[in-house]
């Protein structure tokens, strides 16, 4: 969670317009390191004169004119390049699906995943190399590898700059849910008070997939996604504490939840299911969260409408960490022996995953096995180094 | 673009097709006659199919003297067993193309310098 305004305001003024002139640039020179090579020089000028001098009233022509010039300086040598930038106009004619086809090179499947991660995050959304690192804890030199290398092999290997065909769509489409889905969730679990001035990946994950449901709005599952992840935003209010402690969501104060947000987001989850059959793994995550956000107090929950939608996912997805949120609802549905029973069945496939251990904890906890419940808490403790789960561990162990 | 399909045979694969009838056998060649005629058009050569890793001799020259030993230069499970170059509009294409590959369980596909 971003504390400062400015900053917040400066990273939607940028995201906005970056991914949009990295995406015309591509097209027009050809040469996708080139165009992202100059956008991102504009990007670090932008960051540093606008705190200064305030945000341009046309950020977007400010941006341009930037990579412009740069353009015409540093590629004097390809005077092919620099005629193509020489002729050019604010404001440039765009294609409207030209980000499309940057965000499907940004994901294609020949480049590895933090390569893909990294490349939407500068391309699409504008991040700085900077800004990448601080956001996933490693060091910027990395980051900037990662970036060179894949730019390279989009080069090299012939990744071309287009929107797949038909029938490749939906594989690829998947690539790319998968990418910011990954974005969303290192945003949403590491968004502790330690984090204050990194910024806000829930934030880029959100408006990517925004405007993926923009371009591509008979996609069901990129509006699933979406769904998903305006539902886990609209309780982020009853998930921390003023000091920035998390909260478990049987103990969140429900009525600081967002419930014009859960009631939009739920909205366009239901259009979604109506307009197409069989949901698949992103719309089933959301129907989740939906019942959840939908459920009054705790108590209220419908654990036995969470189990079949788990029992559905779980077609579709039979992963162990489903299973581990499948034996959760199982706990409220069935009693704690039966999901201890269910979760045997996960230990070898879990065994170093933290919230497996902390669940079986609440578990044996639940069936009066306090000293068992003691020794997987500490198990958890060993393998987490996430500080907001540590607390909650922490305090569990001291108080039983 | 031009690049070069490099079909990877597994231990696994090699078990399968010991298996296989002389009947079943021919139907293997015959599918991967069929994907060689229907991309022709695309394939710059008519594909080689190499003899078993066992026939392999690697010689290392990045020592003192030349080492030449029996063997493919990775010991592996997967060896490399025929390679073939094709030209297509871009990597989408030869991903496409390879997709339809029906037979040895793996394929790597590699740009050729221009």
């Amino acid at each position: 969670m971003n504390a400062d305004p400015a900053a917040d305001e400066l990273a939607r003024v940028v995201r906005e317009h970056a991914g949009q002139l990295a995406a015309s640039l591509v097209s027009l020179l050809g040469d996708f390191s080139a165009a992202e090579d100059l956008v991102q020089d504009a990007i670090e000028i932008a960051l540093k004169r606008w705190p200064e001098e305030g945000i341009p009233d046309r950020p977007d022509g400010w941006l341009f004119t930037v990579a412009r010039r740069r353009g015409l300086d540093v590629l004097r040598r390809q005077q092919n390049y620099r005629s193509k930038l020489a002729q050019l106009q604010w404001p440039i004619h765009r294609a409207p699906d030209d980000r499309l086809r940057l965000i499907f090179t940004c994901c294609h499947p020949a480049l590895a995943r933090e390569a893909q991660i990294a490349l939407t995050l500068r391309v699409v959304c504008g991040l700085t190399t900077a800004q990448v690192a601080a956001a996933f804890l490693v060091p910027e030199s990395t980051v900037a590898q990662r970036i060179t290398r894949a730019k390279r092999k989009i080069a090299d290997a012939g990744i071309p700059y287009r929107i797949p065909r038909d029938d490749e769509l939906a594989e690829r489409l998947g690539e790319v849910l998968t990418v910011i889905y990954l974005l969303f969730n290192e945003g949403y679990l590491s968004s502790t008070s330690d984090r204050a001035h990194s910024r806000d990946l829930v934030d880029d994950a959100e408006w990517l997939t925004a405007l993926l449901v923009g371009l591509l709005p008979n996609e069901p599952e990129a509006s699933g996604l979406l769904s998903l992840i305006r539902l886990h935003r609209a309780r982020v209010a009853g998930r921390f504490t003023s000091d920035g402690q998390l909260v478990l969501l049987q103990d969140q104060d429900r009525s600081k939840w967002d419930h014009r947000a859960i009631a939009d987001a739920t909205a366009l989850l239901t259009r979604t299911a109506r307009r197409h059959r069989s949901p698949g793994p992103y719309q089933l995550q959301a129907a989740i969260a939906a019942c959840h956000c939908e459920a009054v107090t705790w108590a209220d929950t419908d654990w036995r409408q969470i189990l079949v939608l788990y029992d559905m996912l779980l077609h579709l997805q039979p992963t162990p960490v489903t299973k581990l949120q499948r034996a959760v609802a199982a706990r409220y549905v069935y009693g704690a022996q039966a999901a201890l029973a269910e979760l045997d069945d996960l230990q070898a496939a879990l065994k170093n995953y933290p919230l497996f251990h902390a669940t079986r904890a609440e578990f044996l906890r639940a069936d009066g096995r306090t000293a068992a419940a003691h020794e997987a808490d500490k198990e958890a403790i060993k393998l987490t180094s996430n500080p907001a789960q540590l607390d909650i561990l922490h305090d569990r162990l001291a108080a039983y | 673009m031009k690049y070069v399909l490099m079909f990877v045979d597994t231990e696994e694969y090699a078990k399968e097709l010991e298996a296989l009838s002389p009947a079943e056998l021919e139907d293997v060649y015959q599918r991967v006659n069929q994907w060689f005629i229907d991309h022709a058009a695309k394939i710059r050569n008519s594909g080689s199919k190499l003899q078993g890793a066992s026939s392999a001799t690697t010689v290392r020259l990045d020592g003192p003297e030349p080492v030449t030993t029996d063997g493919p230069f990775m010991e592996g499970k997967e060896v490399i067993s025929g390679f073939t170059e094709i030209e297509v509009e871009n990597l989408d294409e030869a991903l496409r193309m390879v997709k339809t590959w029906p037979a040895c369980p793996v394929v790597e596909i590699r740009p050729v310098e221009s």
